[in-house]
């Protein structure tokens, strides 16, 4: 998580060379750069002092946009596992491994994820056919024909995000098999407590009390696996410009369906949202943060405490629309 | 059906109307500015200002956020800066304006992308400068309005002074002191008019909507009064008819009307009667000498 002196870096690098790659010592940690923040969160939670993690894209950045720097390479072509989201998340990645001399390992955290596609979220929210979803049909048609990457958004994911990790790690160092797995084991059990919590947040929320607006269309799975509906004015991209028709076509859905909390979230512009929570009459909500954590100091410092700080934004925003329509 | 799908976005939307104002204020302040930029040789030094307002409103930016105050501010210090040191230093050196503006502006650019970079991949910054008509709160719409009046006014009080300065800059130097006057005031409403409209359409879209109507202006007219006149009505149109093809067809709303107001560029340019392509084409009675 944190960014390391270069010069440290490329010292590494040379020792490691000199000692070869095969049979790192014991002290040593491994090299390994995480794309984006939680990928550096998760990262050094299984991997702990055995590793030494470098991320890319830091607390409060945009993974979508970002642009690599020379450290950013030198970091690269020094790290042992590099480890990306994939499902086209980091769009510079490619560009990145090409111009740093990459030779270590790449680890696709997303492996064994069934991809959604962009749009079709809230049709198929599965599993959960017992919370009344009316029809969500997105009104606003983006054609991206690929799959929407925010996939950590829904926690089981985030559960094969780490055992990806973990199994990258122990290949990479197996002489630490064992603590990798027992610090990955007890994360996996930490996760799935927090996805206990989040489906009893959300499932004590009304019904039809689980519509709401954010400025950037990455909460797909998440909406898929707990069965909240999220409307974007924007589409998934914040490169995209809003047109008026879409902006029109939204206004219009939260007036049908009476949504009555905007979100906005850690990484985008939110004057457009303040236009449209204005022209609806709909509440804001507080902040959901879709891809980025926040700083230390801020209300999603790791994975868990992101995912529980949206869970809990989202039951203020809705519960208290409930008592509201209620009186 | 027609006026249907006209008036009908305008009636049932708020934004729709609040970008509507947004775009008349832009066009009633701006195109003017844009028709003297162009009747000086100046069209580009448009677009020079507007790369050199950047920097200053992503530095209001980074130190107060998403404030319009502060925006506004660095980017009318920016953009003075730049205006009023090249002309200082193309009358005090050798140096020509274009020159030493050219070299002035990149380094504003290049100072504000260094600022922004050492604060982290804050690429929220670049949304926030290519703003969105879409979003103008009344705050924005005041500032806008604001400056489309005081733009206005200007004008018309120095409107002969600039007419002598586009026609012979000489002439008006040796019979008033305006001369340098009407230059530095000419700037200043230059960069204000790329400020105010950098909040509705950003800093490089602002300059579209200054000089494409005057460029497709000067086809239809050749007086600098009516030149203004026509230039503000296509302005005006072009603002509404975009606004309404992002809203039928989903163009997004800052391209969709520079575009239309480039349609009207083209288009004068085949069929305007003075100096259009086609025009020149058809053969003319010869005047006997």
């Amino acid at each position: 998580m944190r960014y390391r002196n270069p010069l440290a870096l490329a010292a590494t690098g040379v020792a490691l060379s000199l000692l070869g790659s095969a049979a790192v010592p014991a002290q040593t940690p491994t090299p390994v750069v995480a794309s984006f923040s939680i990928l550096g969160d998760m990262a050094e939670r299984i991997g702990g002092p055995q590793v030494d993690v470098v991320t890319l894209v830091g607390p409060g950045g945009d993974a979508h946009v970002y642009q690599p720097t020379p450290q950013a390479a030198q970091a690269v072509s020094d790290a042992e596992l590099f480890i990306v989201n994939g499902l086209q998340f980091e769009g510079w990645l490619d560009r990145l491994v090409d111009a740093s001399d990459f030779t270590g390992q790449r680890v696709v955290v997303t492996d064994g994820i069934e991809p959604i596609a962009f749009g079709e979220a809230a049709d198929a929210p599965a599993g959960h056919g017992d919370h009344g979803h009316d029809d969500h049909g997105h009104d606003h048609g983006h054609d991206h024909g690929a799959s929407d990457p925010h996939a950590w958004q829904s926690v089981p994911n985030a559960v094969t995000y780490v055992e990806n990790i973990t199994a990258a790690l122990v290949a990479a160092d197996p002489a630490h098999a064992d603590r990798f797995e027992q610090r990955a084991q007890r994360y996996i059990a930490e996760l799935e407590a927090l996805d206990e919590r989040i489906r009893a947040t959300i499932e004590s929320l009304p019904a039809d009390q689980r519509t709401v607006v954010t400025s950037h269309d990455a909460f797909q799975y998440f909406a898929d696996e707990y069965g909240v509906n999220f409307f974007s004015p924007q589409g998934v991209s914040t490169e995209s410009e809003a047109s008026a028709g879409d902006v029109a076509a939204l206004i219009e859905t939260m007036r049908e369906r009476n949504v009555s909390a905007v979100f906005f979230e850690n990484i985008t512009d939110t004057r457009l949202l303040e236009r449209i929570a204005d022209e609806t009459g709909a509440r804001i909500g507080g902040t959901l943060y879709p891809g980025a954590l926040s700083e230390s100091d801020g209300p999603a410092p790791s994975y868990i405490e992101m995912m529980e700080h949206n869970a809990e934004t989202l039951e203020q925003a809705l519960g208290a629309d409930h008592e509201e329509s209620q009186s | 059906m027609i006026i249907e799908a006209v008036i009908q976005p305008f009636a049932e939307f708020g934004f729709m109307r609040r970008a509507l104002v947004g775009c008349l204020a832009i066009s009633l302040g701006a195109t003017p500015v844009g028709v003297f930029l162009m009747l000086r040789r100046m069209s580009l030094t448009g677009d020079a200002m507007s790369h050199a307002i950047l920097p200053g409103a992503a530095i209001g930016y980074l130190i107060a956020g998403l404030s319009l105050g502060a925006m506004t501010l660095g980017g009318l210090i920016a953009g003075m800066l730049v205006a009023l040191v090249s002309a200082f230093i193309s009358r005090a050196t050798a140096a020509g304006e274009d020159a030493s503006l050219a070299a002035l502006y990149l380094i504003s650019l290049a100072l504000g992308v260094l600022i922004v970079s050492t604060r982290g991949s804050n690429v929220d910054l670049m949304h926030v400068l290519f703003g969105t008509v879409l979003a103008l709160d009344d705050g924005a719409l005041v500032l806008l309005c604001s400056i489309a009046s005081l733009s206005v006014i200007t004008v018309a009080v120095l409107f002969r002074p600039l007419v002598l300065e586009c026609a012979d800059p000489q002439f008006l130097r040796s019979v008033s002191r305006l001369s340098a006057l009407t230059h530095f005031t000419f700037l200043t409403l230059v960069v204000l008019n790329l400020v105010g409209g950098f909040h509705a359409l950003g800093t490089l879209m602002a300059v579209g909507i200054m000089i494409l109507p005057a460029a497709a202006g000067r086809f239809w007219v050749s007086s600098p009064g009516a030149l203004v006149g026509i230039a503000v009505l296509i302005a005006m149109l072009s603002s509404m008819s975009g606004l309404l093809l992002s809203y039928h067809y989903s163009f997004p709303s800052g391209p969709a009307i520079i575009l239309v107001a480039g349609l009207f560029y083209t288009l004068s340019l085949v069929i305007g009667p003075f100096g259009g392509v086609l025009p020149q084409m058809i053969p003319r009675k010869h005047l006997k000498a």
